[in-house]
């Protein structure tokens, strides 16, 4: 495909997300009208201690005395400023707040899906290659399990087999800050810290995925292209691993891509039983402040997060299957 | 019909886990003769251990596990059932509302659909528990809030093939009003795949639920199995089962609601059962 035409699609989807995040801002603005009290205070952080100083001012500034379509287009217009204002709790604007967390969750959550999306994909394989035997039965009944299992359970259950009664890998954090570690060491450290909250986060999507891909592999089984490659006289692997792999792949990519917003809920909860810094654990730590603006600001970047995530999938399905038409 | 329970009903899978949920259903209902003080009372001392005077022992602050499971059971459910209605509800008028008219109302009413499955929706749920401070009312109304969409994808879909039948079509030319049309033709013929679907939902009612409750979101007044694990996470160490056994209780149900609606799912669609 020419890279104009890439670029146009880029863009079209870029325009496409304009309403989405829109809607997010609206959605923030009707929720701090939901509140009690009046959004003032809320934005200062309710019981955060603000000065009634800072209180008059964001009255000011945000037109509390006006009429609700002016507040609404003036709270529009701070949110897409990216000012999303200050949190007391913290002593710090809320925007540096969420971005210094960002890396973390994004650790987690790619780290999460190379891992459910690589073992979903392959147990979904084996057992459409196994259908029917003992094999595919006990995928299909771990898939089951893993599939109705809260996700922070699974993650206190492992700590509890792993860390504490094993003592193979830490309990919590991202690092042994005590340690120093640097360079090699440090990436070690952290990918020990990683183990846990990624396998715990991972187990739900792998079995989604697992059972997925095993059904798209025998729907995909019966098709006629199929039949033609086994009339040609290829061996069912050379079909399985050539053809029949490669078009069970799409609507696995397409349902992970849907997941993301999903993925980036479960990170909240894995981050808040692992203490790994991330969104989530910022996000747990403003509900116990009562700091209902961090938690906005934090709900209005994970959308943005989700919807930029959504546009790079989208392109990179665009890239791999040159069948779609972008137009 | 017949055939329909025939094939339901054996499948030991949907028999076993329908024994579980009948089991907790009534534990649920009888939750206040079987355990008739309040679950939050403190009974003996903290952290007596299983099979003592208490069969599950007592937490943290000495309240006894049994009591709060048998308890929780009923928050679970009730809330999970109540969310799973509305959802139903509201799902099923915003897709059949756009399956019906088409046009400029189904795009909209669809774009509104897609935008609250794209924001991340767990996140928005917190945020609305917290912003409507945190009780089983806020529950219901955050869980339903984040859990419609799909109900409304599958009654639009169910609504937009039914629409082109001919009985529809016939309903219509005998000048009936669109209100009946829907609600008296229509609708009836979507039930199946809108079981399926809300039976699904009400497992993730109360994986959303727990998690809530785990965050310490849950209705304060309410014992739930996810409060028990929140409150029961920090002595992971020295007193596993606290956390261990509630998330038994909430595995097996919602594991056996699922079994459940895959069950339902087969025996409705029997030609889709191989796949």
């Amino acid at each position: 495909m020419g890279s104009a035409r890439l670029w146009r699609y880029v863009f079209r989807r870029l325009l496409q997300a304009i309403p989405v995040v829109l809607g997010v801002v609206v959605l923030n603005f009707l929720l701090l009208q939901l509140a009690p009290g009046d959004a003032a205070t809320v934005l200062a952080g309710e019981a955060g201690g603000a000065p009634a100083e800072y209180v008059q001012a964001l009255r000011q500034r945000f037109g509390l005395d006006k009429p609700v379509p002016v507040q609404l287009a003036l709270y529009v217009k701070n949110i897409l400023a990216l000012d999303l204002g200050y949190s007391f709790r913290n002593q710090s604007p809320v925007l540096p707040l969420i971005l210094a967390r960002l890396s973390a969750t994004l650790l987690l959550m790619g780290t999460t899906l190379v891992l459910s999306l690589g073992i979903g994909v392959l147990l979904g394989l084996l057992a459409a290659v196994w259908v029917r035997s003992w094999k595919d039965h006990l995928i299909s009944v771990a898939a089951i399990i893993a599939y109705a299992m809260p996700l922070f359970w699974i993650g206190l259950m492992l700590i509890l087999l792993f860390a504490i009664k094993l003592d193979w890998l830490p309990t919590s954090g991202m690092e042994d800050a005590a340690a120093f570690y640097e360079g090699w060491e440090r990436v070690v450290d952290i990918a020990r810290h990683l183990i846990l909250p990624a396998v715990t986060l991972s187990l739900f999507y792998m079995a989604l995925y697992a059972r997925l891909m095993r059904a798209t592999m025998l729907e995909q089984r019966g098709l006629d292209y199929v039949t033609t490659a086994r009339a040609k006289g290829l061996s069912e692997r050379q079909i399985t691993l050539r053809h029949v792999l490669r078009n069970a792949l799409m609507p696995v990519v397409t349902v992970a891509g849907v997941q993301v917003g999903s993925l980036l809920g479960g990170s909240v909860v894995v981050e808040s039983v692992f203490a790994w810094p991330g969104l989530g654990q910022l996000a747990f730590q403003a509900l116990f402040a009562r700091d209902l603006n961090l938690l906005l600001g934090i709900f209005f970047i994970s959308s943005c997060l989700v919807v930029t995530i959504n546009i790079v999938v989208d392109v990179v399905y665009v890239l791999l299957d040159p069948r779609v038409r972008v137009g | 019909m017949q055939s329909f329970w025939r094939r339901f009903l054996n499948n030991p899978r949907v028999v076993l886990s329908l024994v579980w949920l009948t089991f907790i259903v009534a534990v649920a209902v009888a939750a206040p003769l079987l355990a008739p003080s309040s679950p939050f009372a403190i009974v003996a001392k903290p952290f007596s251990p299983p099979f003592g005077e208490f069969l599950l022992g007592t937490d943290s602050l000495g309240r006894s596990l049994l009591a709060g499971l048998i308890h929780g059971a009923r928050t679970s459910l009730l809330i999970a059932i109540l969310a799973t209605l509305a959802a139903v509800a509201f799902g099923t008028c915003v897709g059949a509302i756009a399956g019906f008219y088409g046009g400029v109302i189904d795009d909209l009413l669809m774009r509104v659909s897609e935008f609250f499955q794209t924001i991340p929706s767990f996140i928005f749920a917190i945020v609305l528990v917290a912003i409507l401070a945190p009780s089983g009312t806020s529950l219901v109304i955050a869980i339903a809030t984040v859990s419609w969409p799909p109900i409304a994808r599958v009654v639009r879909g169910e609504v937009l093939t039914i629409k082109a039948r001919e009985f529809v079509q016939a309903a219509i030319v005998a000048g009936q009003r669109d209100m009946p049309i829907l609600v008296g033709q229509v609708l009836p013929n979507a039930l199946s795949p809108l079981i399926v679907t809300g039976s699904l939902l009400v497992a993730n009612a109360i994986l959303i639920e727990s998690a809530l409750s785990f965050l310490g979101l849950g209705a304060p007044d309410l014992m739930s199995w996810g409060f028990q694990i929140g409150a029961g996470r920090a002595f992971l160490r020295d007193a596993w089962w606290l956390v261990t056994v509630p998330g038994v209780a909430i595995l097996l149900t919602v594991l056996a609601i699922n079994l459940v609606g895959e069950g339902l799912n087969d025996a409705l669609n029997p030609r889709l059962r191989d796949l």
